[in-house]
């Protein structure tokens, strides 16, 4: 076993407490500002004052720098680690954005407008950049994330269906069986019905079963494209002239859109509704899981029922548009995630339509060029082509894709997507983005190689990995059979 | 500008191993007619241009003027050591702690975010954030109707107006009723519960500043085996009764107050809690504890059944990414003031607004004073509000939400003060006000 790493030698630390059991009555790490005296619960009357303080840590502001940092040491993120996460876009995040951000974070969203011109137009360019970039004709900036604009377009949709009085008619919604699972459950939160839809041997949807499962009843078709196995669906021409014959409408879900920036444009493509994830295209940091932002573009016919408000422009001036006729309503409260919108336009900015175009460029071209390098180390890959900016590998038969997965933490680097898509086997799904190094793709696959031959030598080695990671693998049953979800304090 | 590391060896390098001569080749997928068509965008700008570019947007902007909005949203005391721990770069760039070995940062911190909201609420069960406190809230009257089987909800005039909006836009589609039972004066009537009713849904403090009876409320729902949903302001849980301990099935808020800038309305989180029978119709991520293979404590992503990744088209929600990182950095924040500094929050910017209150009566201003307020509360004035506002900022000041004409209210603006407003931002706000009306 002495080839092992090191146990938990890679991060600082082994034992981190929680924060309440540093907690010491009396310590404080900050004093807000005291300016007045006076008895409150005289004001507020004593029925509604609570009798006992929340139990809050209480720590100083070292003890609170400590803690936090020493959490920091416990997690990876791209600034450390290469994720090669499959349909998230881990692409690295560029500071200059943070910079941005910070320049914003004093404005009221309930400002007189005169006071917040620079924001709101801000915010009117970046809608407009993101229908030229998508080829629709209007968007909404207000979804917060990937499935609130997916939410955001599915009901747009059933609105519109509703308008022409095909509320009752239209009840089922097609999606792939390679979709994400974020597509059938927004279906379900509209209240459609969900009916899958098989992909053929090439990775694509299958044409005929596609065109068999239309029909008057089918209100939308929800599309990935390039799909989660990292297939452009070459039939997309056929596929949406075939729904609109049908009265169908078109929702593309923009996870994989860093295959096509700048080079194709779903609008041309005939969807009528397109979200796009700005933390994954366009490099707002996922935060350990958000907040994200997903704005939604829609083609002229369903610009009627937009949530608002939108930012308009009226005599030179910016304003929010409440003048949606057939609005869905508000998707959210104020202006969606300002902050994350101000990263995206400070992106899209920085790069211009040539750097745009360069990103699917090389996220295709290190996609591809993975591809191949895992081919060499001994992996197989699900539908073996020219994929775009990501593809669908599994281990050879023997191993398991959760034991290797377990195994590259130990070399610092983030595992791939697994298990994901549902149809293929074991399935690993990788996605290097633009911003990796060829020398990093090197690694990465030199690290697959040598885990597959480290298992050979030590059969136990896979199913006991990870070994070098702060905690080992975790019980995960025992957290689902008794959550334990809440730290209790011991007896006073 | 742009991020690209490739060298031009380095494309031809991965081109011969890949086994095509042009990148372009790689795009053969694509029919011709979709491929690279005219797209109207600026070009690129180093980064100099760019930050110029930016600073001329952010100086159209007027911000450190004294401010008197609240809605939902406000300025509070943000000590720079949350605001540094929190922009990290290992939990700003991390992704979701789907591998939880490498992810115990996160995890632990979340579960930590979990501990204090069920401290600050009464209740026992948070999950890890949500988007917001509209889109928190209506996903609690979804939840409710899914846990009762009924099909109404019944929500008070009181809640925030834009959350009385994106409840509609949730429950519209699938049919569930939305009825609003008004306001008896400044505050909630008892509505009218019965045996449809999933829940019912009101604010404290309520949109316009006052403090709500939740007992009264409680038990209305209750008798008729509604659930009750408490939308909650956190910053005032610090000194308020908890709602889970007067009876709350599930508490919903916006989590900005707690220690997010208020960024022009977000990103901040909203946070959603239920009681222990409700754990399993909860939506969205929840962090629980566990040990690893040695019994050393780690945290995990639990009870997954209930979500899209694993149950699709059958999952509670359809929630994928929350809002993690502005929920960690309420965490941080709760942990920096403890219990006795969120007390001071709360506590200042009650006096902070009863003093203004009196002032601009002293001054003649009508300020609805006949129910108890928190923070926020009513003036009535000659001037409209829209107009009120706008010579509010005419004076440099940013102050008066004009309250919306569905609560019947006239020429009302809603005025907000917290332990960062000074006797001097008053002043301004008493001589300009003065100017105003004296003016009508």
């Amino acid at each position: 076993m002495k080839t092992l790493p090191q146990k938990r030698s890679n991060f600082a630390g082994n034992y981190v407490p929680l924060i309440f059991e540093r907690s010491r009555p009396g310590r404080r790490a900050s004093r807000p500002p005291i300016r007045r005296t006076g008895n409150v619960s005289a004001l507020l009357g004593t029925d509604n004052v609570r009798q006992t303080p929340p139990r809050l840590p209480e720590v100083s502001e070292l003890d609170l720098v400590r803690h936090y940092t020493a959490l920091a040491h416990r997690q990876m993120s791209i600034d450390g680690n290469p994720y090669f996460l499959g349909s998230c876009t881990m692409k690295y995040n560029p500071k200059v954005n943070e910079e941005a951000a910070r320049m914003f974070t004093k404005l009221h969203p309930y400002q007189d407008p005169r006071e917040t011109q620079g924001a709101l137009r801000l915010l009117f360019n970046l809608q407009t950049s993101l229908a030229e970039l998508t080829g629709m004709n209007a968007v909404t900036l207000q979804p917060a994330a990937g499935a609130h604009g997916e939410l955001t377009g599915m009901l747009m949709i059933k609105a519109y269906h509703q308008s022409n009085g095909e509320e009752d008619q239209r009840r089922v919604v097609l999606v792939p069986d390679s979709a994400h699972g974020t597509n059938p459950a927004t279906a379900t939160m509209v209240g459609y019905e969900v009916e899958e839809i098989p992909t053929d041997i090439n990775g694509e949807v299958d044409v005929d079963h596609f065109l068999s499962a239309l029909g008057p009843h089918v209100a939308a078709i929800m599309l990935t494209n390039p799909n989660t196995v990292g297939i452009f669906e070459t039939k997309i021409m056929e596929l949406s002239k075939a729904a609109h014959s049908f009265g169908a409408q078109l929702y593309y879900d923009g996870a994989n859109a860093n295959a096509i920036v700048g080079r194709a444009r779903p609008g041309d493509m005939g969807f009528d509704v397109v979200h796009l994830n700005l933390h994954k295209t366009f490099t707002t940091p996922h935060g350990g899981g958000g907040p994200g932002a997903g704005p939604v573009g829609v083609k002229r016919h369903l610009k009627d029922f937009l949530p608002t408000p939108l930012i308009g422009k009226e005599d030179g001036q910016f304003t929010a548009d409440y003048s949606v006729p057939q609005s869905i309503g508000r998707m959210r409260s104020f202006y969606g995630n300002f902050g994350n919108l101000v990263r995206a336009y400070t992106y899209i900015r920085a790069l211009g339509k040539e750097g745009l175009r360069g990103v699917s460029t090389m996220a295709v071209l290190n996609a591809n060029y993975l591809r191949v390098k895992l081919v060499e180390a001994g992996y197989e890959i699900a539908f073996d082509r020219i994929n775009m900016h990501e593809f669908v590998a599994r281990p050879p038969s023997g191993f398991k894709t959760i034991d290797i997965a377990k195994a590259m933490l130990d070399y610092g680097i983030h595992p791939m997507t697994v298990y994901f898509p549902l149809i293929v086997k074991e399935a690993m799904m990788l996605e290097p983005t633009e911003t990796e190094s060829i020398e990093s793709i090197d690694r990465y696959a030199e690290i697959m190689g040598n885990i597959l031959r480290e298992a050979d030598a030590d059969p136990d080695y896979l199913s006991t990995a990870p070994h070098a990671t702060p905690v080992l693998r975790l019980d995960e049953v025992r957290a689902a059979r008794h959550p334990k979800l809440r730290h209790t304090f011991p007896p006073q | 500008m742009d991020y690209l590391p490739h060298t031009l060896e380095d494309i031809e390098k991965a081109l011969r191993t890949v086994g095509v001569r042009d990148v372009e080749d790689l795009f053969s997928d694509i029919p011709k007619a979709l491929s690279n068509p005219e797209i109207n965008l600026p070009s690129g700008m180093d980064e100099d241009t760019l930050l110029r570019h930016l600073k001329e947007l952010q100086n159209q902007n007027s911000t450190d003027q004294p401010c008197f909005l609240g809605g939902g949203i406000r300025h509070h005391f943000f000590p720079s050591v949350t605001q540094q721990l929190a922009s990290k770069p290992e939990f700003l760039t991390a992704y979701t702690a789907y591998q939880p070995e490498v992810s115990q940062g996160l995890l632990q911190a979340t579960f930590e975010y979990q501990t204090m909201m069920s401290e600050l609420t009464g209740l026992p069960i948070s999950n890890a954030s949500m988007y917001d406190g509209a889109t928190a809230t209506a996903e609690a009257a979804l939840l409710a109707a899914r846990a009762t089987n009924r099909s109404k909800v019944l929500v008070s005039r009181g809640i925030h107006p834009e959350t009385l909006e994106v409840l509609k836009t949730y429950l519209t589609p699938l049919k569930i009723s939305l009825e609003v039972f008004e306001l008896d004066g400044l505050t909630s009537s008892i509505p009218f519960v019965d045996k449809d009713t999933a829940c019912v849904i009101a604010q404290n403090p309520n949109f316009l500043g006052y403090l709500e009876s939740v007992p009264n409320l409680v038990e209305a729902s209750h008798k008729m085996g509604a659930l009750y949903v408490a939308v909650s302001d956190p910053v005032a849980l610090g000194i308020l009764k908890p709602p889970g301990s007067q009876g709350a099935d599930i508490v919903t808020g916006d989590g900005q107050t707690l220690g997010n800038p208020v960024n022009f309305g977000g990103p901040s989180f909203g946070f959603l809690l239920v009681s222990e029978r409700l754990v399993r119709q909860m939506p969205g991520r929840v962090v629980g504890e566990t040990v690893d293979t040695e019994g050393q404590r780690g945290f995990v992503l639990t009870l997954q059944a209930r979500e899209q990744h694993i149950r699709r088209g059958k999952a509670k929600s359809n929630i994928c990414s929350n809002h993690q990182l502005t929920a960690l950095m309420a965490t941080i924040n709760l942990a920096a003031l403890g219990p006795q500094g969120l007390q001071e929050i709360a506590e200042q910017s009650v006096l902070a607004a009863h003093e203004l209150a009196d002032k601009l009566s002293r001054v003649g201003i009508t300020v609805r004073q006949e129910s108890t307020f928190f923070n926020e509360f009513l003036i009535e004035t000659e001037t409209s509000p829209l107009k009120l506002r706008q010579e509010f900022s005419l004076r440099g000041i940013s102050a008066g939400i004009p309250v919306p004409q569905t609560f019947n209210f006239g020429n009302a603006s809603i005025l907000a003060a917290t332990e960062l407003t000074t006797k001097e931002d008053i002043d301004a706000l008493l001589k300009a006000i003065t100017e105003i009306e004296l003016s009508k």
